[in-house]
Protein backbone atom coordinates (compact mmCIF):
# COMPACT_ATOMS: atom_id res chain seq x y z
CA UNK A 1 0.00 0.00 0.00
CA UNK A 2 1.10 3.20 -1.30
CA UNK A 3 0.12 6.26 0.78
CA UNK A 4 0.03 9.43 -0.68
CA UNK A 5 0.10 12.90 0.90
CA UNK A 6 -2.62 15.13 -0.01
CA UNK A 7 -1.51 18.77 0.91
CA UNK A 8 -3.63 20.66 -1.02
CA UNK A 9 -1.67 20.44 -4.62
CA UNK A 10 -2.92 19.76 -7.92
CA UNK A 11 -3.49 16.46 -10.11
CA UNK A 12 -2.76 13.55 -7.06
CA UNK A 13 -4.82 11.55 -9.42
CA UNK A 14 -2.40 10.96 -12.00
CA UNK A 15 -0.16 9.35 -9.35
CA UNK A 16 -2.76 7.47 -7.99
CA UNK A 17 -3.60 6.11 -11.51
CA UNK A 18 0.38 5.16 -11.94
CA UNK A 19 0.76 3.12 -8.75
CA UNK A 20 -2.28 1.24 -9.46
CA UNK A 21 -1.16 0.19 -13.30
CA UNK A 22 1.73 -0.60 -11.90
CA UNK A 23 -0.10 -2.98 -9.52
CA UNK A 24 -0.44 -1.54 -6.50
CA UNK A 25 -2.62 -0.49 -3.95
CA UNK A 26 -2.68 3.64 -2.96
CA UNK A 27 -4.44 5.38 -0.34
CA UNK A 28 -4.62 9.48 -0.23
CA UNK A 29 -5.15 11.06 2.39
CA UNK A 30 -4.59 14.20 4.51
CA UNK A 31 -5.05 12.53 7.80
CA UNK A 32 -1.71 13.21 9.98
CA UNK A 33 -2.47 9.68 11.83
CA UNK A 34 -3.05 7.57 8.67
CA UNK A 35 0.48 9.23 7.34
CA UNK A 36 2.00 8.06 10.34
CA UNK A 37 1.16 4.53 10.01
CA UNK A 38 2.27 4.28 6.68
CA UNK A 39 4.43 1.91 5.16
CA UNK A 40 5.87 3.80 2.43
CA UNK A 41 4.86 7.80 1.42
CA UNK A 42 4.82 9.52 -1.62
CA UNK A 43 5.06 12.84 -1.86
CA UNK A 44 3.98 14.66 -4.94
CA UNK A 45 3.58 18.15 -5.89
CA UNK A 46 2.78 20.82 -8.49
CA UNK A 47 3.25 24.57 -7.74
CA UNK A 48 5.45 26.69 -5.63
CA UNK A 49 7.64 25.99 -2.94
CA UNK A 50 6.86 28.66 -0.66
CA UNK A 51 3.01 27.62 -0.45
CA UNK A 52 3.98 23.90 -0.73
CA UNK A 53 6.03 24.11 2.76
CA UNK A 54 3.20 26.49 4.08
CA UNK A 55 0.30 23.84 3.17
CA UNK A 56 2.96 20.97 4.83
CA UNK A 57 2.83 22.63 8.19
CA UNK A 58 2.13 19.72 10.47
CA UNK A 59 3.10 17.12 8.08
CA UNK A 60 6.82 17.94 8.73
CA UNK A 61 7.12 15.96 11.58
CA UNK A 62 5.79 12.60 10.45
CA UNK A 63 7.67 12.51 7.18
CA UNK A 64 11.19 13.05 8.72
CA UNK A 65 9.95 10.38 11.29
CA UNK A 66 8.97 7.86 8.11
CA UNK A 67 12.42 8.87 6.73
CA UNK A 68 14.22 8.26 9.99
CA UNK A 69 12.46 5.26 10.37
CA UNK A 70 14.14 3.93 7.27
CA UNK A 71 10.72 3.41 5.40
CA UNK A 72 10.29 3.97 1.68
CA UNK A 73 10.08 7.46 0.92
CA UNK A 74 9.14 8.79 -2.51
CA UNK A 75 9.53 12.18 -3.79
CA UNK A 76 8.04 13.89 -7.45
CA UNK A 77 8.69 16.80 -8.69
CA UNK A 78 8.24 19.67 -6.37
CA UNK A 79 8.15 17.01 -4.29
CA UNK A 80 11.78 16.48 -4.84
CA UNK A 81 12.74 20.00 -4.45
CA UNK A 82 10.75 20.38 -0.86
CA UNK A 83 13.53 17.73 0.46
CA UNK A 84 16.11 20.12 -0.24
CA UNK A 85 17.28 23.10 2.38
CA UNK A 86 16.08 25.96 0.32
CA UNK A 87 14.49 27.54 -2.45
CA UNK A 88 15.18 30.77 -4.84
CA UNK A 89 11.45 30.44 -5.68
CA UNK A 90 10.30 31.26 -1.98
CA UNK A 91 12.87 32.79 -0.32
CA UNK A 92 12.80 32.61 3.37
CA UNK A 93 11.19 29.83 3.78
CA UNK A 94 12.47 26.59 5.36
CA UNK A 95 12.48 22.89 3.02
CA UNK A 96 12.41 19.76 4.66
CA UNK A 97 16.03 19.62 4.87
CA UNK A 98 16.65 16.08 4.74
CA UNK A 99 19.42 17.04 2.10
CA UNK A 100 21.52 19.82 2.05
CA UNK A 101 21.76 22.07 -0.81
CA UNK A 102 19.55 24.63 -2.10
CA UNK A 103 16.58 25.10 -5.36
CA UNK A 104 17.71 27.32 -7.65
CA UNK A 105 16.00 28.92 -10.92
CA UNK A 106 17.01 27.32 -14.10
CA UNK A 107 19.72 29.60 -16.02
CA UNK A 108 18.70 32.10 -18.83
CA UNK A 109 19.09 31.00 -21.96
CA UNK A 110 17.53 27.60 -22.10
CA UNK A 111 13.41 27.86 -22.35
CA UNK A 112 12.15 27.56 -18.85
CA UNK A 113 10.11 25.59 -17.82
CA UNK A 114 11.84 22.69 -18.79
CA UNK A 115 9.13 20.71 -20.12
CA UNK A 116 8.90 17.72 -22.25
CA UNK A 117 10.77 14.45 -22.34
CA UNK A 118 14.41 14.55 -21.95
CA UNK A 119 16.69 11.24 -21.52
CA UNK A 120 18.12 10.16 -18.50
CA UNK A 121 22.15 9.74 -17.64
CA UNK A 122 21.78 6.76 -14.93
CA UNK A 123 24.49 7.83 -12.02
CA UNK A 124 24.28 5.10 -9.81
CA UNK A 125 22.69 1.65 -9.16
CA UNK A 126 19.57 2.99 -7.23
CA UNK A 127 16.81 0.70 -7.06
CA UNK A 128 14.50 2.83 -8.56
CA UNK A 129 16.27 2.81 -11.82
CA UNK A 130 16.86 -1.41 -11.80
CA UNK A 131 16.84 -2.19 -15.92
CA UNK A 132 16.23 1.38 -16.84
CA UNK A 133 18.67 2.91 -19.29
CA UNK A 134 19.29 5.92 -21.33
CA UNK A 135 15.55 6.45 -21.20
CA UNK A 136 13.09 9.47 -22.14
CA UNK A 137 11.14 10.89 -19.32
CA UNK A 138 8.69 13.69 -18.98
CA UNK A 139 9.82 16.82 -17.43
CA UNK A 140 7.94 20.06 -16.55
CA UNK A 141 10.14 22.76 -13.92
CA UNK A 142 11.90 26.04 -13.69
CA UNK A 143 13.62 25.09 -10.82
CA UNK A 144 16.37 22.94 -9.98
CA UNK A 145 17.88 20.89 -7.14
CA UNK A 146 21.79 21.84 -6.48
CA UNK A 147 22.77 18.50 -3.68
CA UNK A 148 25.69 18.89 -1.55
CA UNK A 149 26.25 15.49 -1.51
CA UNK A 150 26.82 15.06 -5.06
CA UNK A 151 26.79 11.25 -4.14
CA UNK A 152 23.00 11.24 -3.47
CA UNK A 153 22.68 12.10 -7.65
CA UNK A 154 21.09 8.78 -9.08
CA UNK A 155 20.52 10.31 -12.43
CA UNK A 156 21.13 13.40 -14.43
CA UNK A 157 19.50 14.81 -17.29
CA UNK A 158 21.48 16.99 -19.91
CA UNK A 159 19.10 21.08 -20.64
CA UNK A 160 22.25 23.34 -21.39
CA UNK A 161 23.84 22.19 -18.22
CA UNK A 162 23.64 18.94 -16.48
CA UNK A 163 20.59 18.83 -13.97
CA UNK A 164 19.89 16.18 -11.29
CA UNK A 165 16.68 14.23 -12.71
CA UNK A 166 16.67 12.35 -9.34
CA UNK A 167 18.14 11.69 -6.04
CA UNK A 168 18.81 8.50 -3.64
CA UNK A 169 19.76 7.89 -0.42
CA UNK A 170 19.19 4.65 1.41
CA UNK A 171 15.32 4.73 1.53
CA UNK A 172 14.70 8.25 -0.18
CA UNK A 173 14.02 8.84 -3.17
CA UNK A 174 12.82 11.58 -5.54
CA UNK A 175 12.64 12.24 -8.94
CA UNK A 176 12.48 15.95 -10.43
CA UNK A 177 10.73 14.23 -13.89
CA UNK A 178 7.29 13.00 -13.48
CA UNK A 179 7.15 9.23 -13.76
CA UNK A 180 3.45 8.76 -13.52
CA UNK A 181 3.63 10.75 -16.91
CA UNK A 182 6.79 9.27 -18.30
CA UNK A 183 4.85 5.94 -20.42
CA UNK A 184 5.66 2.80 -20.04
CA UNK A 185 8.86 3.84 -18.95
CA UNK A 186 7.50 5.82 -16.32
CA UNK A 187 5.49 3.02 -14.67
CA UNK A 188 8.61 0.60 -14.88
CA UNK A 189 9.93 3.22 -12.46
CA UNK A 190 7.10 3.13 -10.00
CA UNK A 191 7.47 -0.95 -10.35
CA UNK A 192 10.79 -0.57 -9.47
CA UNK A 193 9.51 1.84 -6.20
CA UNK A 194 7.00 -1.00 -5.46
CA UNK A 195 9.10 -4.32 -5.68
CA UNK A 196 11.64 -2.13 -3.15
CA UNK A 197 8.83 -1.86 -0.55
CA UNK A 198 8.13 -5.40 -0.58
CA UNK B 1 18.50 16.32 -25.06
CA UNK B 2 15.07 17.20 -25.09
CA UNK B 3 13.40 15.48 -27.71
CA UNK B 4 10.70 16.95 -30.01
CA UNK B 5 7.34 16.02 -29.24
CA UNK B 6 4.54 14.42 -31.35
CA UNK B 7 0.57 15.28 -30.47
CA UNK B 8 -2.47 13.47 -31.63
CA UNK B 9 -5.42 16.11 -31.07
CA UNK B 10 -8.55 14.71 -30.54
CA UNK B 11 -11.70 17.05 -31.60
CA UNK B 12 -14.63 16.12 -29.30
CA UNK B 13 -18.12 16.28 -29.81
CA UNK B 14 -19.31 16.11 -26.38
CA UNK B 15 -23.34 16.07 -27.46
CA UNK B 16 -23.25 12.08 -27.19
CA UNK B 17 -22.93 9.75 -24.46
CA UNK B 18 -19.28 9.27 -24.35
CA UNK B 19 -18.51 12.08 -26.87
CA UNK B 20 -16.74 11.38 -30.16
CA UNK B 21 -14.04 12.58 -32.31
CA UNK B 22 -14.71 14.43 -35.24
CA UNK B 23 -12.78 15.79 -38.26
CA UNK B 24 -13.81 18.61 -40.51
CA UNK B 25 -12.17 20.45 -43.39
CA UNK B 26 -12.45 24.24 -41.56
CA UNK B 27 -15.51 22.72 -40.16
CA UNK B 28 -17.25 20.91 -43.00
CA UNK B 29 -17.78 17.47 -44.11
CA UNK B 30 -17.39 16.09 -40.72
CA UNK B 31 -15.90 12.39 -40.48
CA UNK B 32 -15.85 10.49 -37.28
CA UNK B 33 -12.92 8.52 -35.89
CA UNK B 34 -13.99 7.24 -32.96
CA UNK B 35 -14.64 7.41 -28.93
CA UNK B 36 -12.00 10.30 -27.27
CA UNK B 37 -11.12 7.47 -24.40
CA UNK B 38 -9.98 4.60 -26.91
CA UNK B 39 -8.49 6.70 -29.45
CA UNK B 40 -6.30 8.63 -26.37
CA UNK B 41 -5.46 4.86 -25.25
CA UNK B 42 -3.79 3.48 -28.96
CA UNK B 43 -2.05 6.52 -29.48
CA UNK B 44 -0.46 6.57 -26.00
CA UNK B 45 0.38 2.92 -26.97
CA UNK B 46 1.48 4.49 -30.33
CA UNK B 47 4.52 6.40 -28.39
CA UNK B 48 2.60 9.83 -29.20
CA UNK B 49 3.90 12.19 -26.45
CA UNK B 50 1.54 14.30 -25.42
CA UNK B 51 -2.55 14.09 -25.87
CA UNK B 52 -4.49 17.74 -26.78
CA UNK B 53 -8.68 17.03 -26.65
CA UNK B 54 -10.60 20.14 -27.74
CA UNK B 55 -13.98 20.04 -27.40
CA UNK B 56 -15.41 21.70 -30.03
CA UNK B 57 -18.84 22.13 -28.78
CA UNK B 58 -17.32 24.14 -26.07
CA UNK B 59 -20.71 24.90 -23.80
CA UNK B 60 -20.81 25.14 -20.31
CA UNK B 61 -22.77 21.79 -19.87
CA UNK B 62 -20.03 19.71 -21.88
CA UNK B 63 -17.19 20.90 -19.16
CA UNK B 64 -18.85 17.85 -17.11
CA UNK B 65 -18.74 14.89 -20.02
CA UNK B 66 -15.22 16.27 -20.55
CA UNK B 67 -13.92 16.09 -17.07
CA UNK B 68 -15.36 12.53 -17.43
CA UNK B 69 -13.62 11.97 -20.27
CA UNK B 70 -10.30 13.31 -19.17
CA UNK B 71 -10.58 11.16 -15.97
CA UNK B 72 -11.51 7.87 -18.05
CA UNK B 73 -8.27 8.46 -20.01
CA UNK B 74 -6.00 8.81 -17.74
CA UNK B 75 -6.71 5.57 -15.83
CA UNK B 76 -4.35 4.17 -18.58
CA UNK B 77 -2.59 6.95 -20.71
CA UNK B 78 0.99 8.02 -19.22
CA UNK B 79 1.94 10.95 -21.03
CA UNK B 80 0.49 14.67 -20.69
CA UNK B 81 -3.23 15.59 -21.40
CA UNK B 82 -4.03 19.20 -22.65
CA UNK B 83 -7.51 19.75 -22.71
CA UNK B 84 -9.03 22.70 -24.77
CA UNK B 85 -12.70 24.36 -25.26
CA UNK B 86 -14.94 25.70 -22.87
CA UNK B 87 -12.04 26.99 -19.94
CA UNK B 88 -12.73 30.83 -19.37
CA UNK B 89 -12.35 30.98 -15.38
CA UNK B 90 -9.47 29.73 -13.27
CA UNK B 91 -11.72 27.34 -11.48
CA UNK B 92 -12.22 25.60 -15.31
CA UNK B 93 -8.11 25.33 -14.84
CA UNK B 94 -8.37 23.57 -11.49
CA UNK B 95 -11.44 21.12 -12.62
CA UNK B 96 -9.65 20.30 -15.50
CA UNK B 97 -6.16 19.23 -13.25
CA UNK B 98 -7.98 17.67 -10.73
CA UNK B 99 -9.63 15.77 -13.52
CA UNK B 100 -5.80 14.53 -14.43
CA UNK B 101 -5.42 16.90 -17.32
CA UNK B 102 -1.87 18.55 -17.09
CA UNK B 103 -2.51 21.88 -19.38
CA UNK B 104 -5.36 23.77 -20.52
CA UNK B 105 -5.96 25.75 -23.72
CA UNK B 106 -7.68 28.73 -23.85
CA UNK B 107 -8.17 31.02 -27.12
CA UNK B 108 -11.41 33.40 -27.01
CA UNK B 109 -11.64 33.25 -23.29
CA UNK B 110 -8.23 34.46 -23.11
CA UNK B 111 -8.66 37.05 -25.90
CA UNK B 112 -11.79 38.43 -24.75
CA UNK B 113 -9.95 38.87 -21.03
CA UNK B 114 -6.26 39.09 -20.88
CA UNK B 115 -6.23 39.12 -17.07
CA UNK B 116 -7.04 35.02 -17.72
CA UNK B 117 -3.54 34.19 -18.09
CA UNK B 118 -2.05 36.47 -15.69
CA UNK B 119 -4.78 34.75 -13.00
CA UNK B 120 -4.78 31.55 -14.23
CA UNK B 121 -0.63 31.21 -13.96
CA UNK B 122 -0.60 32.27 -10.50
CA UNK B 123 -2.90 29.60 -9.75
CA UNK B 124 -2.06 26.76 -11.59
CA UNK B 125 1.36 27.75 -12.66
CA UNK B 126 2.59 28.77 -16.51
CA UNK B 127 3.44 25.30 -17.32
CA UNK B 128 -0.62 24.27 -17.38
CA UNK B 129 -1.69 27.90 -19.31
CA UNK B 130 -1.69 26.82 -22.89
CA UNK B 131 -2.97 29.64 -25.28
CA UNK B 132 -4.31 28.58 -28.73
CA UNK B 133 -3.29 31.11 -31.78
CA UNK B 134 -5.61 30.30 -34.39
CA UNK B 135 -3.88 32.54 -37.23
CA UNK B 136 -4.76 33.73 -40.49
CA UNK B 137 -2.87 35.58 -42.81
CA UNK B 138 -3.61 39.35 -44.08
CA UNK B 139 -1.73 40.04 -47.29
CA UNK B 140 -0.03 43.68 -47.62
CA UNK B 141 1.07 45.02 -50.93
CA UNK B 142 4.14 47.48 -48.69
CA UNK B 143 5.47 46.05 -45.72
CA UNK B 144 6.38 48.98 -44.49
CA UNK B 145 3.03 50.35 -44.21
CA UNK B 146 1.96 48.41 -41.44
CA UNK B 147 3.68 49.87 -38.80
CA UNK B 148 1.41 48.09 -35.79
CA UNK B 149 1.63 44.28 -37.64
CA UNK B 150 4.54 42.71 -37.54
CA UNK B 151 5.25 41.77 -41.46
CA UNK B 152 6.27 38.28 -42.10
CA UNK B 153 7.88 37.14 -45.48
CA UNK B 154 6.34 34.04 -47.56
CA UNK B 155 6.70 32.41 -50.63
CA UNK B 156 3.23 33.87 -51.35
CA UNK B 157 3.84 37.69 -50.19
CA UNK B 158 4.32 39.53 -47.30
CA UNK B 159 1.65 39.16 -44.55
CA UNK B 160 0.87 39.59 -41.07
CA UNK B 161 -1.55 37.30 -39.24
CA UNK B 162 -4.95 37.72 -37.80
CA UNK B 163 -6.26 36.35 -34.87
CA UNK B 164 -9.73 34.61 -35.28
CA UNK B 165 -11.72 33.48 -32.48
CA UNK B 166 -14.98 31.22 -31.65
CA UNK B 167 -13.11 28.76 -33.60
CA UNK B 168 -12.26 30.77 -37.20
CA UNK B 169 -15.59 32.58 -37.46
CA UNK B 170 -14.78 35.63 -36.28
CA UNK B 171 -11.67 37.78 -37.05
CA UNK B 172 -10.33 40.23 -34.37
CA UNK B 173 -7.61 42.12 -36.12
CA UNK B 174 -5.17 41.52 -33.22
CA UNK B 175 -1.60 40.74 -34.83
CA UNK B 176 -1.01 37.04 -33.42
CA UNK B 177 2.66 37.04 -32.81
CA UNK B 178 1.85 40.63 -30.98
CA UNK B 179 -0.50 38.70 -29.38
CA UNK B 180 1.42 36.28 -28.44
CA UNK B 181 3.67 37.63 -27.20
CA UNK B 182 1.95 39.79 -24.80
CA UNK B 183 0.59 35.88 -23.68
CA UNK B 184 4.12 34.97 -22.87
CA UNK B 185 4.57 38.29 -21.04
CA UNK B 186 1.43 37.33 -18.70
CA UNK B 187 2.48 34.18 -17.90
CA UNK B 188 1.12 31.92 -20.81
CA UNK B 189 3.72 28.44 -20.78
CA UNK B 190 3.08 27.33 -24.39
CA UNK B 191 1.64 28.37 -27.79
CA UNK B 192 -0.75 26.45 -29.45
CA UNK B 193 -0.61 27.90 -33.08
CA UNK B 194 -2.73 27.07 -35.88
CA UNK B 195 -2.75 28.03 -39.14
CA UNK B 196 -6.29 28.81 -40.49
CA UNK B 197 -4.86 29.52 -43.85
CA UNK B 198 -3.96 25.78 -43.70
CA UNK B 199 -5.96 23.92 -41.60
CA UNK B 200 -7.63 20.89 -43.42
CA UNK B 201 -5.67 21.21 -46.15
CA UNK B 202 -2.65 18.63 -45.55
CA UNK B 203 -0.31 21.29 -47.78
CA UNK B 204 1.75 21.49 -44.49
CA UNK B 205 2.04 23.92 -41.87
CA UNK B 206 2.62 27.41 -42.37
CA UNK B 207 6.22 27.69 -42.03
CA UNK B 208 7.26 31.43 -42.11
CA UNK B 209 4.40 31.73 -39.20
CA UNK B 210 5.88 28.95 -37.46
CA UNK B 211 9.45 30.33 -37.64
CA UNK B 212 8.49 33.85 -36.80
CA UNK B 213 6.68 32.57 -33.54
CA UNK B 214 9.53 30.15 -32.30
CA UNK B 215 12.26 32.96 -32.91
CA UNK B 216 9.68 36.11 -31.12
CA UNK B 217 9.08 33.69 -28.46
CA UNK B 218 10.92 31.86 -25.32
CA UNK B 219 8.13 29.44 -24.76
CA UNK B 220 7.33 26.44 -26.76
CA UNK B 221 5.35 26.74 -30.12
CA UNK B 222 3.21 23.79 -30.96
CA UNK B 223 2.43 24.04 -35.22
CA UNK B 224 -0.77 23.01 -35.98
CA UNK B 225 -2.72 23.19 -39.40
CA UNK B 226 -2.58 21.34 -42.59
CA UNK B 227 -0.29 18.65 -41.37
CA UNK B 228 -0.91 15.91 -44.37
CA UNK B 229 2.54 13.72 -44.18
CA UNK B 230 5.24 13.17 -42.38
CA UNK B 231 7.96 15.49 -43.90
CA UNK B 232 5.32 18.36 -43.28
CA UNK B 233 6.17 17.49 -39.23
CA UNK B 234 9.58 17.04 -40.42
CA UNK B 235 9.38 20.97 -41.91
CA UNK B 236 7.99 22.34 -38.67
CA UNK B 237 10.98 21.37 -36.56
CA UNK B 238 13.92 21.89 -39.21
CA UNK B 239 12.47 24.80 -40.61
CA UNK B 240 10.06 26.47 -38.41
CA UNK B 241 11.64 25.76 -35.15
CA UNK B 242 8.41 24.48 -33.39
CA UNK B 243 9.47 22.48 -30.07
CA UNK B 244 6.09 19.91 -31.05
CA UNK B 245 4.18 19.24 -33.87
CA UNK B 246 0.56 18.62 -33.30
CA UNK B 247 -1.95 16.85 -35.91
CA UNK B 248 -5.53 15.09 -36.23
CA UNK B 249 -6.50 13.26 -39.05
CA UNK B 250 -3.48 11.97 -40.67
CA UNK B 251 -3.35 9.62 -37.01
CA UNK B 252 -7.11 9.11 -37.34
CA UNK B 253 -7.59 7.89 -40.35
CA UNK B 254 -4.35 5.87 -39.90
CA UNK B 255 -2.67 7.53 -42.78
CA UNK B 256 0.66 7.75 -41.22
CA UNK B 257 0.37 6.07 -37.51
CA UNK B 258 2.69 7.37 -34.21
CA UNK B 259 5.76 5.25 -34.88
CA UNK B 260 5.97 5.25 -38.88
CA UNK B 261 6.00 9.45 -38.16
CA UNK B 262 8.37 9.16 -35.52
CA UNK B 263 10.67 6.67 -37.35
CA UNK B 264 10.66 9.14 -40.30
CA UNK B 265 11.96 12.21 -38.07
CA UNK B 266 14.22 9.85 -36.37
CA UNK B 267 15.98 8.54 -39.46
CA UNK B 268 16.26 12.45 -40.39
CA UNK B 269 17.86 13.27 -37.54
CA UNK B 270 15.59 15.15 -35.45
CA UNK B 271 15.62 14.06 -31.54
CA UNK B 272 12.44 12.17 -30.67
CA UNK B 273 11.48 10.13 -28.72
CA UNK B 274 11.45 6.11 -29.63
Amino acid sequence: MITIIDYGTGNLKSIRNGFLKAGEKVKITNNILEIEKADSIVLPGVGAFGMAMNNLKGFEEVIHKHINDGKPFLGVCLGLQLLFTKSHESKGVKGLDVFKGEVARLPKGMKIPHMGWNNLNIRSNCPLFEGIGNEYVYFVHSYYVKPEDTDIIAATVDYGIELTAAVCQDNVFATQFHPEKSGEIGLEILRNFINYIH
Amino acid sequence: MLAKRIIPCLDCDLQVPHGRVVKGVEFKQIRYAGEPVELATKYYEDGADEIVFLDITASHERRETMAHVIEDTTENVFVPICVGGGIRKPQDYVKMLKAGADKCSTNTAAIQNPELINEASKVVGSQACVIGIDAKRIYVENPKESDDKIIVETPEGYCWYDCSIYGGREFTGIDAISWAMECQDRGAGEILLTSMDRDGTKDGYDIPLTLSMSENLDIPVIASGGVGTPEHIYEAFSKGKADAALAASIFHFNEYPVPIVKDYLKEKGIEVRV
